[in-house]
């Protein structure tokens, strides 16, 4: 699709930057101190600090990845939803009063608050850093992802323009500005998709032939054996081009307009064995010279010109309705389920003789009961396998999530930012209550976008954005900037964090170096410079890479490294110092070392076949978790006689 | 008053373990339970999945309301002064 640049969208954008740093210079008189600096004196009010949980926690990943993997897949996005939710049960009951009553900077603080040990800081201070860094990346590509469609700016131009902005955000106030801007991002956050999914809901459903742009694909047949296309009349000014090369055994047949010459791909439907179908496909070429063609004719670069057609509609309604009207918020639901949407799939790129590659989209007419189902996305799909290794991916996932939330070092240095540990109870409360609400929505969203008529097929993060702009122009700019604070809010949590670990555990701890408390503030300021720069030359290295699923690697490594020291420490009196440096380090190491070996990083990594993959399946939790326990405990057993003698 | 907190923390914490590990396992053991309407022509893996966000809210809800103040509260502080 063609996106052109939003004056709108760029003016709300700036404006909410001028806003935030405006914010963060008239706070830096605050944050003098290293206390101000990092916890803000411990001074936010419990219930400005659980709306910046939320602020801190939907990143881009939960608002924008969510919303389009329900918006392509349907129900299993939600899994993540219901998934990142439930972690926050274990922050509450578990983690947090005992984070706020043990640490006072950093995630290491409390992990060593019995001990005063330089390799409990090291250890903690390095998976801190290593948590951080994988949840950083993705974000920052992100931010040059989204800036390309939504402002018009270059890739470069939207991770430099998101990580001087947090630089300035951080190095200004610390964790004051930090926090007031998660607090608006949260806000704001919550408020607009709740706008939005009224909007939908008011809107309801209606059957539409085809997306936005009023092109209507084609669905030729059916006929009872594939050589009968080539004699309907739909195809009498074209010729077949003959399967060969790439091409052979694949389920698509190509057709040339003997008039203009433009090649159209059809897919052939043989789910029924004498109901043959040819339906219309959307392709994307790249030919060696990097010309890109789009259906057949070289991309446009401005409306009008060719590109990919907008899509995702209702087929059928309930009773053969042509319209719902307004919907209720469970009849949203069964009103779908009894619906048939028109999804869309993608083949792997298709590489010609000549060096051109091509990925076709193709129509999936779903019944809605199947949208509305868990297992149709290829991540999830396992469920319905009947194989036990897929389901274990599927539980080890669960688990990662589950238990990631209450390891992550941004999210666990929020605690310190309250008075008491009833204010760090109460804003959790506050959080699950914002983050919840918001995780319901994404359902809505996320269904929305599906049916919208407006989405595009090459890209799924632009699913909400999309999805507003079907509403109308202002809404489109509003959630196309909230996207970004989306990603303001959650680096600046993260560079804090990272900066943190720097100055306390490794600085201060590790290398023993004498700081006054001007000079922390200071190694911390330089940190958040170096680990911003650090993030934005990331995000620009790893334009091309597929990133979204280091999110679910910093889960993974935070709940096999963290959690399962944490919880000991608080539980097992017979924890011992080792137990909790060997526990971090082989948690960290070990689920580190699964995923690399794992069949999701051969195949979209590596670029090898996932069948060569050294470990049975790819989510680690399952396995390095409980490893994590079983180290703390046989180390700190083979160490508390020795402990006790010191 | 901590161990009492840290003891209603881990009693919710059971219920909603056994509330999201009974989702996870029907989900990867039985999915086609989750495709069954029960109520208002809705699936149970909707119902289920908006039960549990429900659920961890009002079980926050009720651990807050249960809990009492520790001695390192300000509130508990500001009594003793």
């Amino acid at each position: 699709m063609i996106y052109e640049a939003s004056f709108v969208a760029v003016a709300f954008f700036f404006v909410f930057v001028a806003i935030t740093l405006g914010l963060s210079f008239y706070l830096g008189s605050k944050a003098k101190s290293s206390k101000g600096y990092f916890t803000a004196h411990g001074e936010i009010p419990w219930f400005v600090n659980g709306v910046a949980f939320a602020g801190d926690y939907l990143s881009a990943a939960s608002f924008l990845g969510i919303c389009g993997m329900i918006a392509f897949y349907g129900y299993d996005g939600f899994l993540y939803s219901i998934g990142y939710l439930a972690g926050w049960i274990v922050a509450l009951f578990v983690i947090a009063e005992p984070m706020k009553r043990l640490g006072k900077f950093t995630f290491a603080d409390a992990l060593d608050a019995r001990f005063q040990s330089r390799g409990i800081k090291l250890a903690a201070g390095i998976s801190t850093l290593a948590v951080s860094v994988f949840y950083l990346i993705p974000q920052m590509v992100g931010a040059g992802v989204l800036v390309q469609p939504l402002l018009g700016f270059p890739h470069w131009v939207g991770v430099l323009l998101v990580g001087v902005t947090v630089i300035l955000i951080v190095v200004s106030a610390g964790m004051v500005s930090t926090t007031w801007v998660q607090f608006l991002k949260g806000s704001l956050l919550v408020v607009f998709s709740a706008l939005l999914t009224w909007m939908i809901l008011n809107r309801g459903f209606q059957t539409e032939p085809g997306g936005e742009d009023g092109y209507v694909f084609r669905t030729l047949g059916p006929v009872n054996s594939a050589s009968d296309f080539a004699g309907l009349p739909e195809l009498q000014d074209a010729e077949e081009i003959p399967p060969s090369g790439a091409w052979a055994n694949l389920p698509y047949r190509r057709f040339r307009n003997k008039e203009t010459g433009v090649v159209s791909v059809w897919r052939l439907d043989e789910t029924q064995p004498d109901e043959i179908y040819l339906r219309e496909a959307q392709t994307v070429a790249k030919t060696s010279d990097g010309t890109v063609y789009v259906n057949g004719q070289e991309k446009g670069s401005k409306k009008g010109e060719a590109e990919l057609h907008p899509v995702g509609n209702i087929t059928r309604l309930p009773n053969d309705e042509s319209k719902t009207g307004p919907v209720g918020l469970l009849s949203f639901f069964s009103t779908l389920q009894n619906s048939e949407v028109l999804l869309w799939g993608s083949s792997p790129a298709i590489k010609d003789e000549d060096g051109s590659e091509t990925t076709v989209y193709y129509q999936k007419p779903t019944p809605g009961s199947r949208v509305l189902r868990p297992g149709e996305h290829p991540r999830f799909s396992g469920i319905r396998s009947g194989k036990t290794l897929d389901k274990l991916n599927f539980l080890s996932l669960m688990l990662a999530l589950f238990c990631g939330t209450a390891s992550l070092p941004h999210i666990l240095i929020r605690y310190y930012t309250v008075k008491d540990e009833a204010s760090a109870r109460k804003s959790t409360i506050v959080g699950i209550g914002s983050i919840g609400f918001f995780y319901v929505l994404t359902l809505y969203m996320g269904l929305g976008a599906m049916t919208s008529g407006s989405m595009d097929v090459t890209n799924s993060n632009m699913a909400a954005p999309l999805l507003a702009r079907s509403m109308n122009e202002w809404l489109f700019a509003a959630i196309s900037a909230i996207a970004f604070t989306t990603v303001l809010g959650t680096v600046s949590g993260l560079i804090l964090a990272s900066a943190g670990a720097v100055t306390h555990d490794l600085v201060t701890h590790v290398f023993r170096v004498e700081l006054s408390d001007s000079e922390k503030v200071r190694v911390a300021k330089i940190s958040s410079v170096v680990v911003g720069a650090i993030a934005i030359a990331l995000g620009i290295l790893f334009k091309e890479l597929n990133v979204s699923y280091l999110v679910g690697w910093a889960f993974s490594v935070a709940a096999s490294a963290n959690l399962p020291a944490l919880v000991m420490l608080l539980f097992w009196k017979g924890t011992t110092r080792q137990g909790i440096i060997a526990a971090v380090t082989v948690g960290m190491v070990s689920s580190l070392a699964w995923i690399l070996l794992s069949a999701d990083t051969f195949s979209k990594v590596y670029g090898l076949p996932a069948t060569d993959a050294v470990v049975p399946f790819s989510q680690p939790g399952i396995v390095t978790i409980p490893l994590g326990f079983a180290t703390l405990i046989v180390v700190s057993l083979l160490t508390a006689a020795k402990t006790a003698d010191d | 008053m901590q161990r009492h907190n840290a003891r209603i923390g881990l009693i919710l914490f059971g219920i909603y373990l056994l509330l999201y590990g009974g989702f996870v396992f029907i989900n990867a053991f039985d999915p086609e339970t989750m495709e069954l309407t029960p109520i208002a022509g809705v699936n149970l893996a909707i119902l289920y999945g908006f039960g549990l966000i429900i659920a961890a809210l009002v079980l926050a809800l009720i651990y807050g309301w249960l809990c009492k103040p520790t001695a390192a509260d300000a509130d508990v502080e500001e009594v003793k002064e």
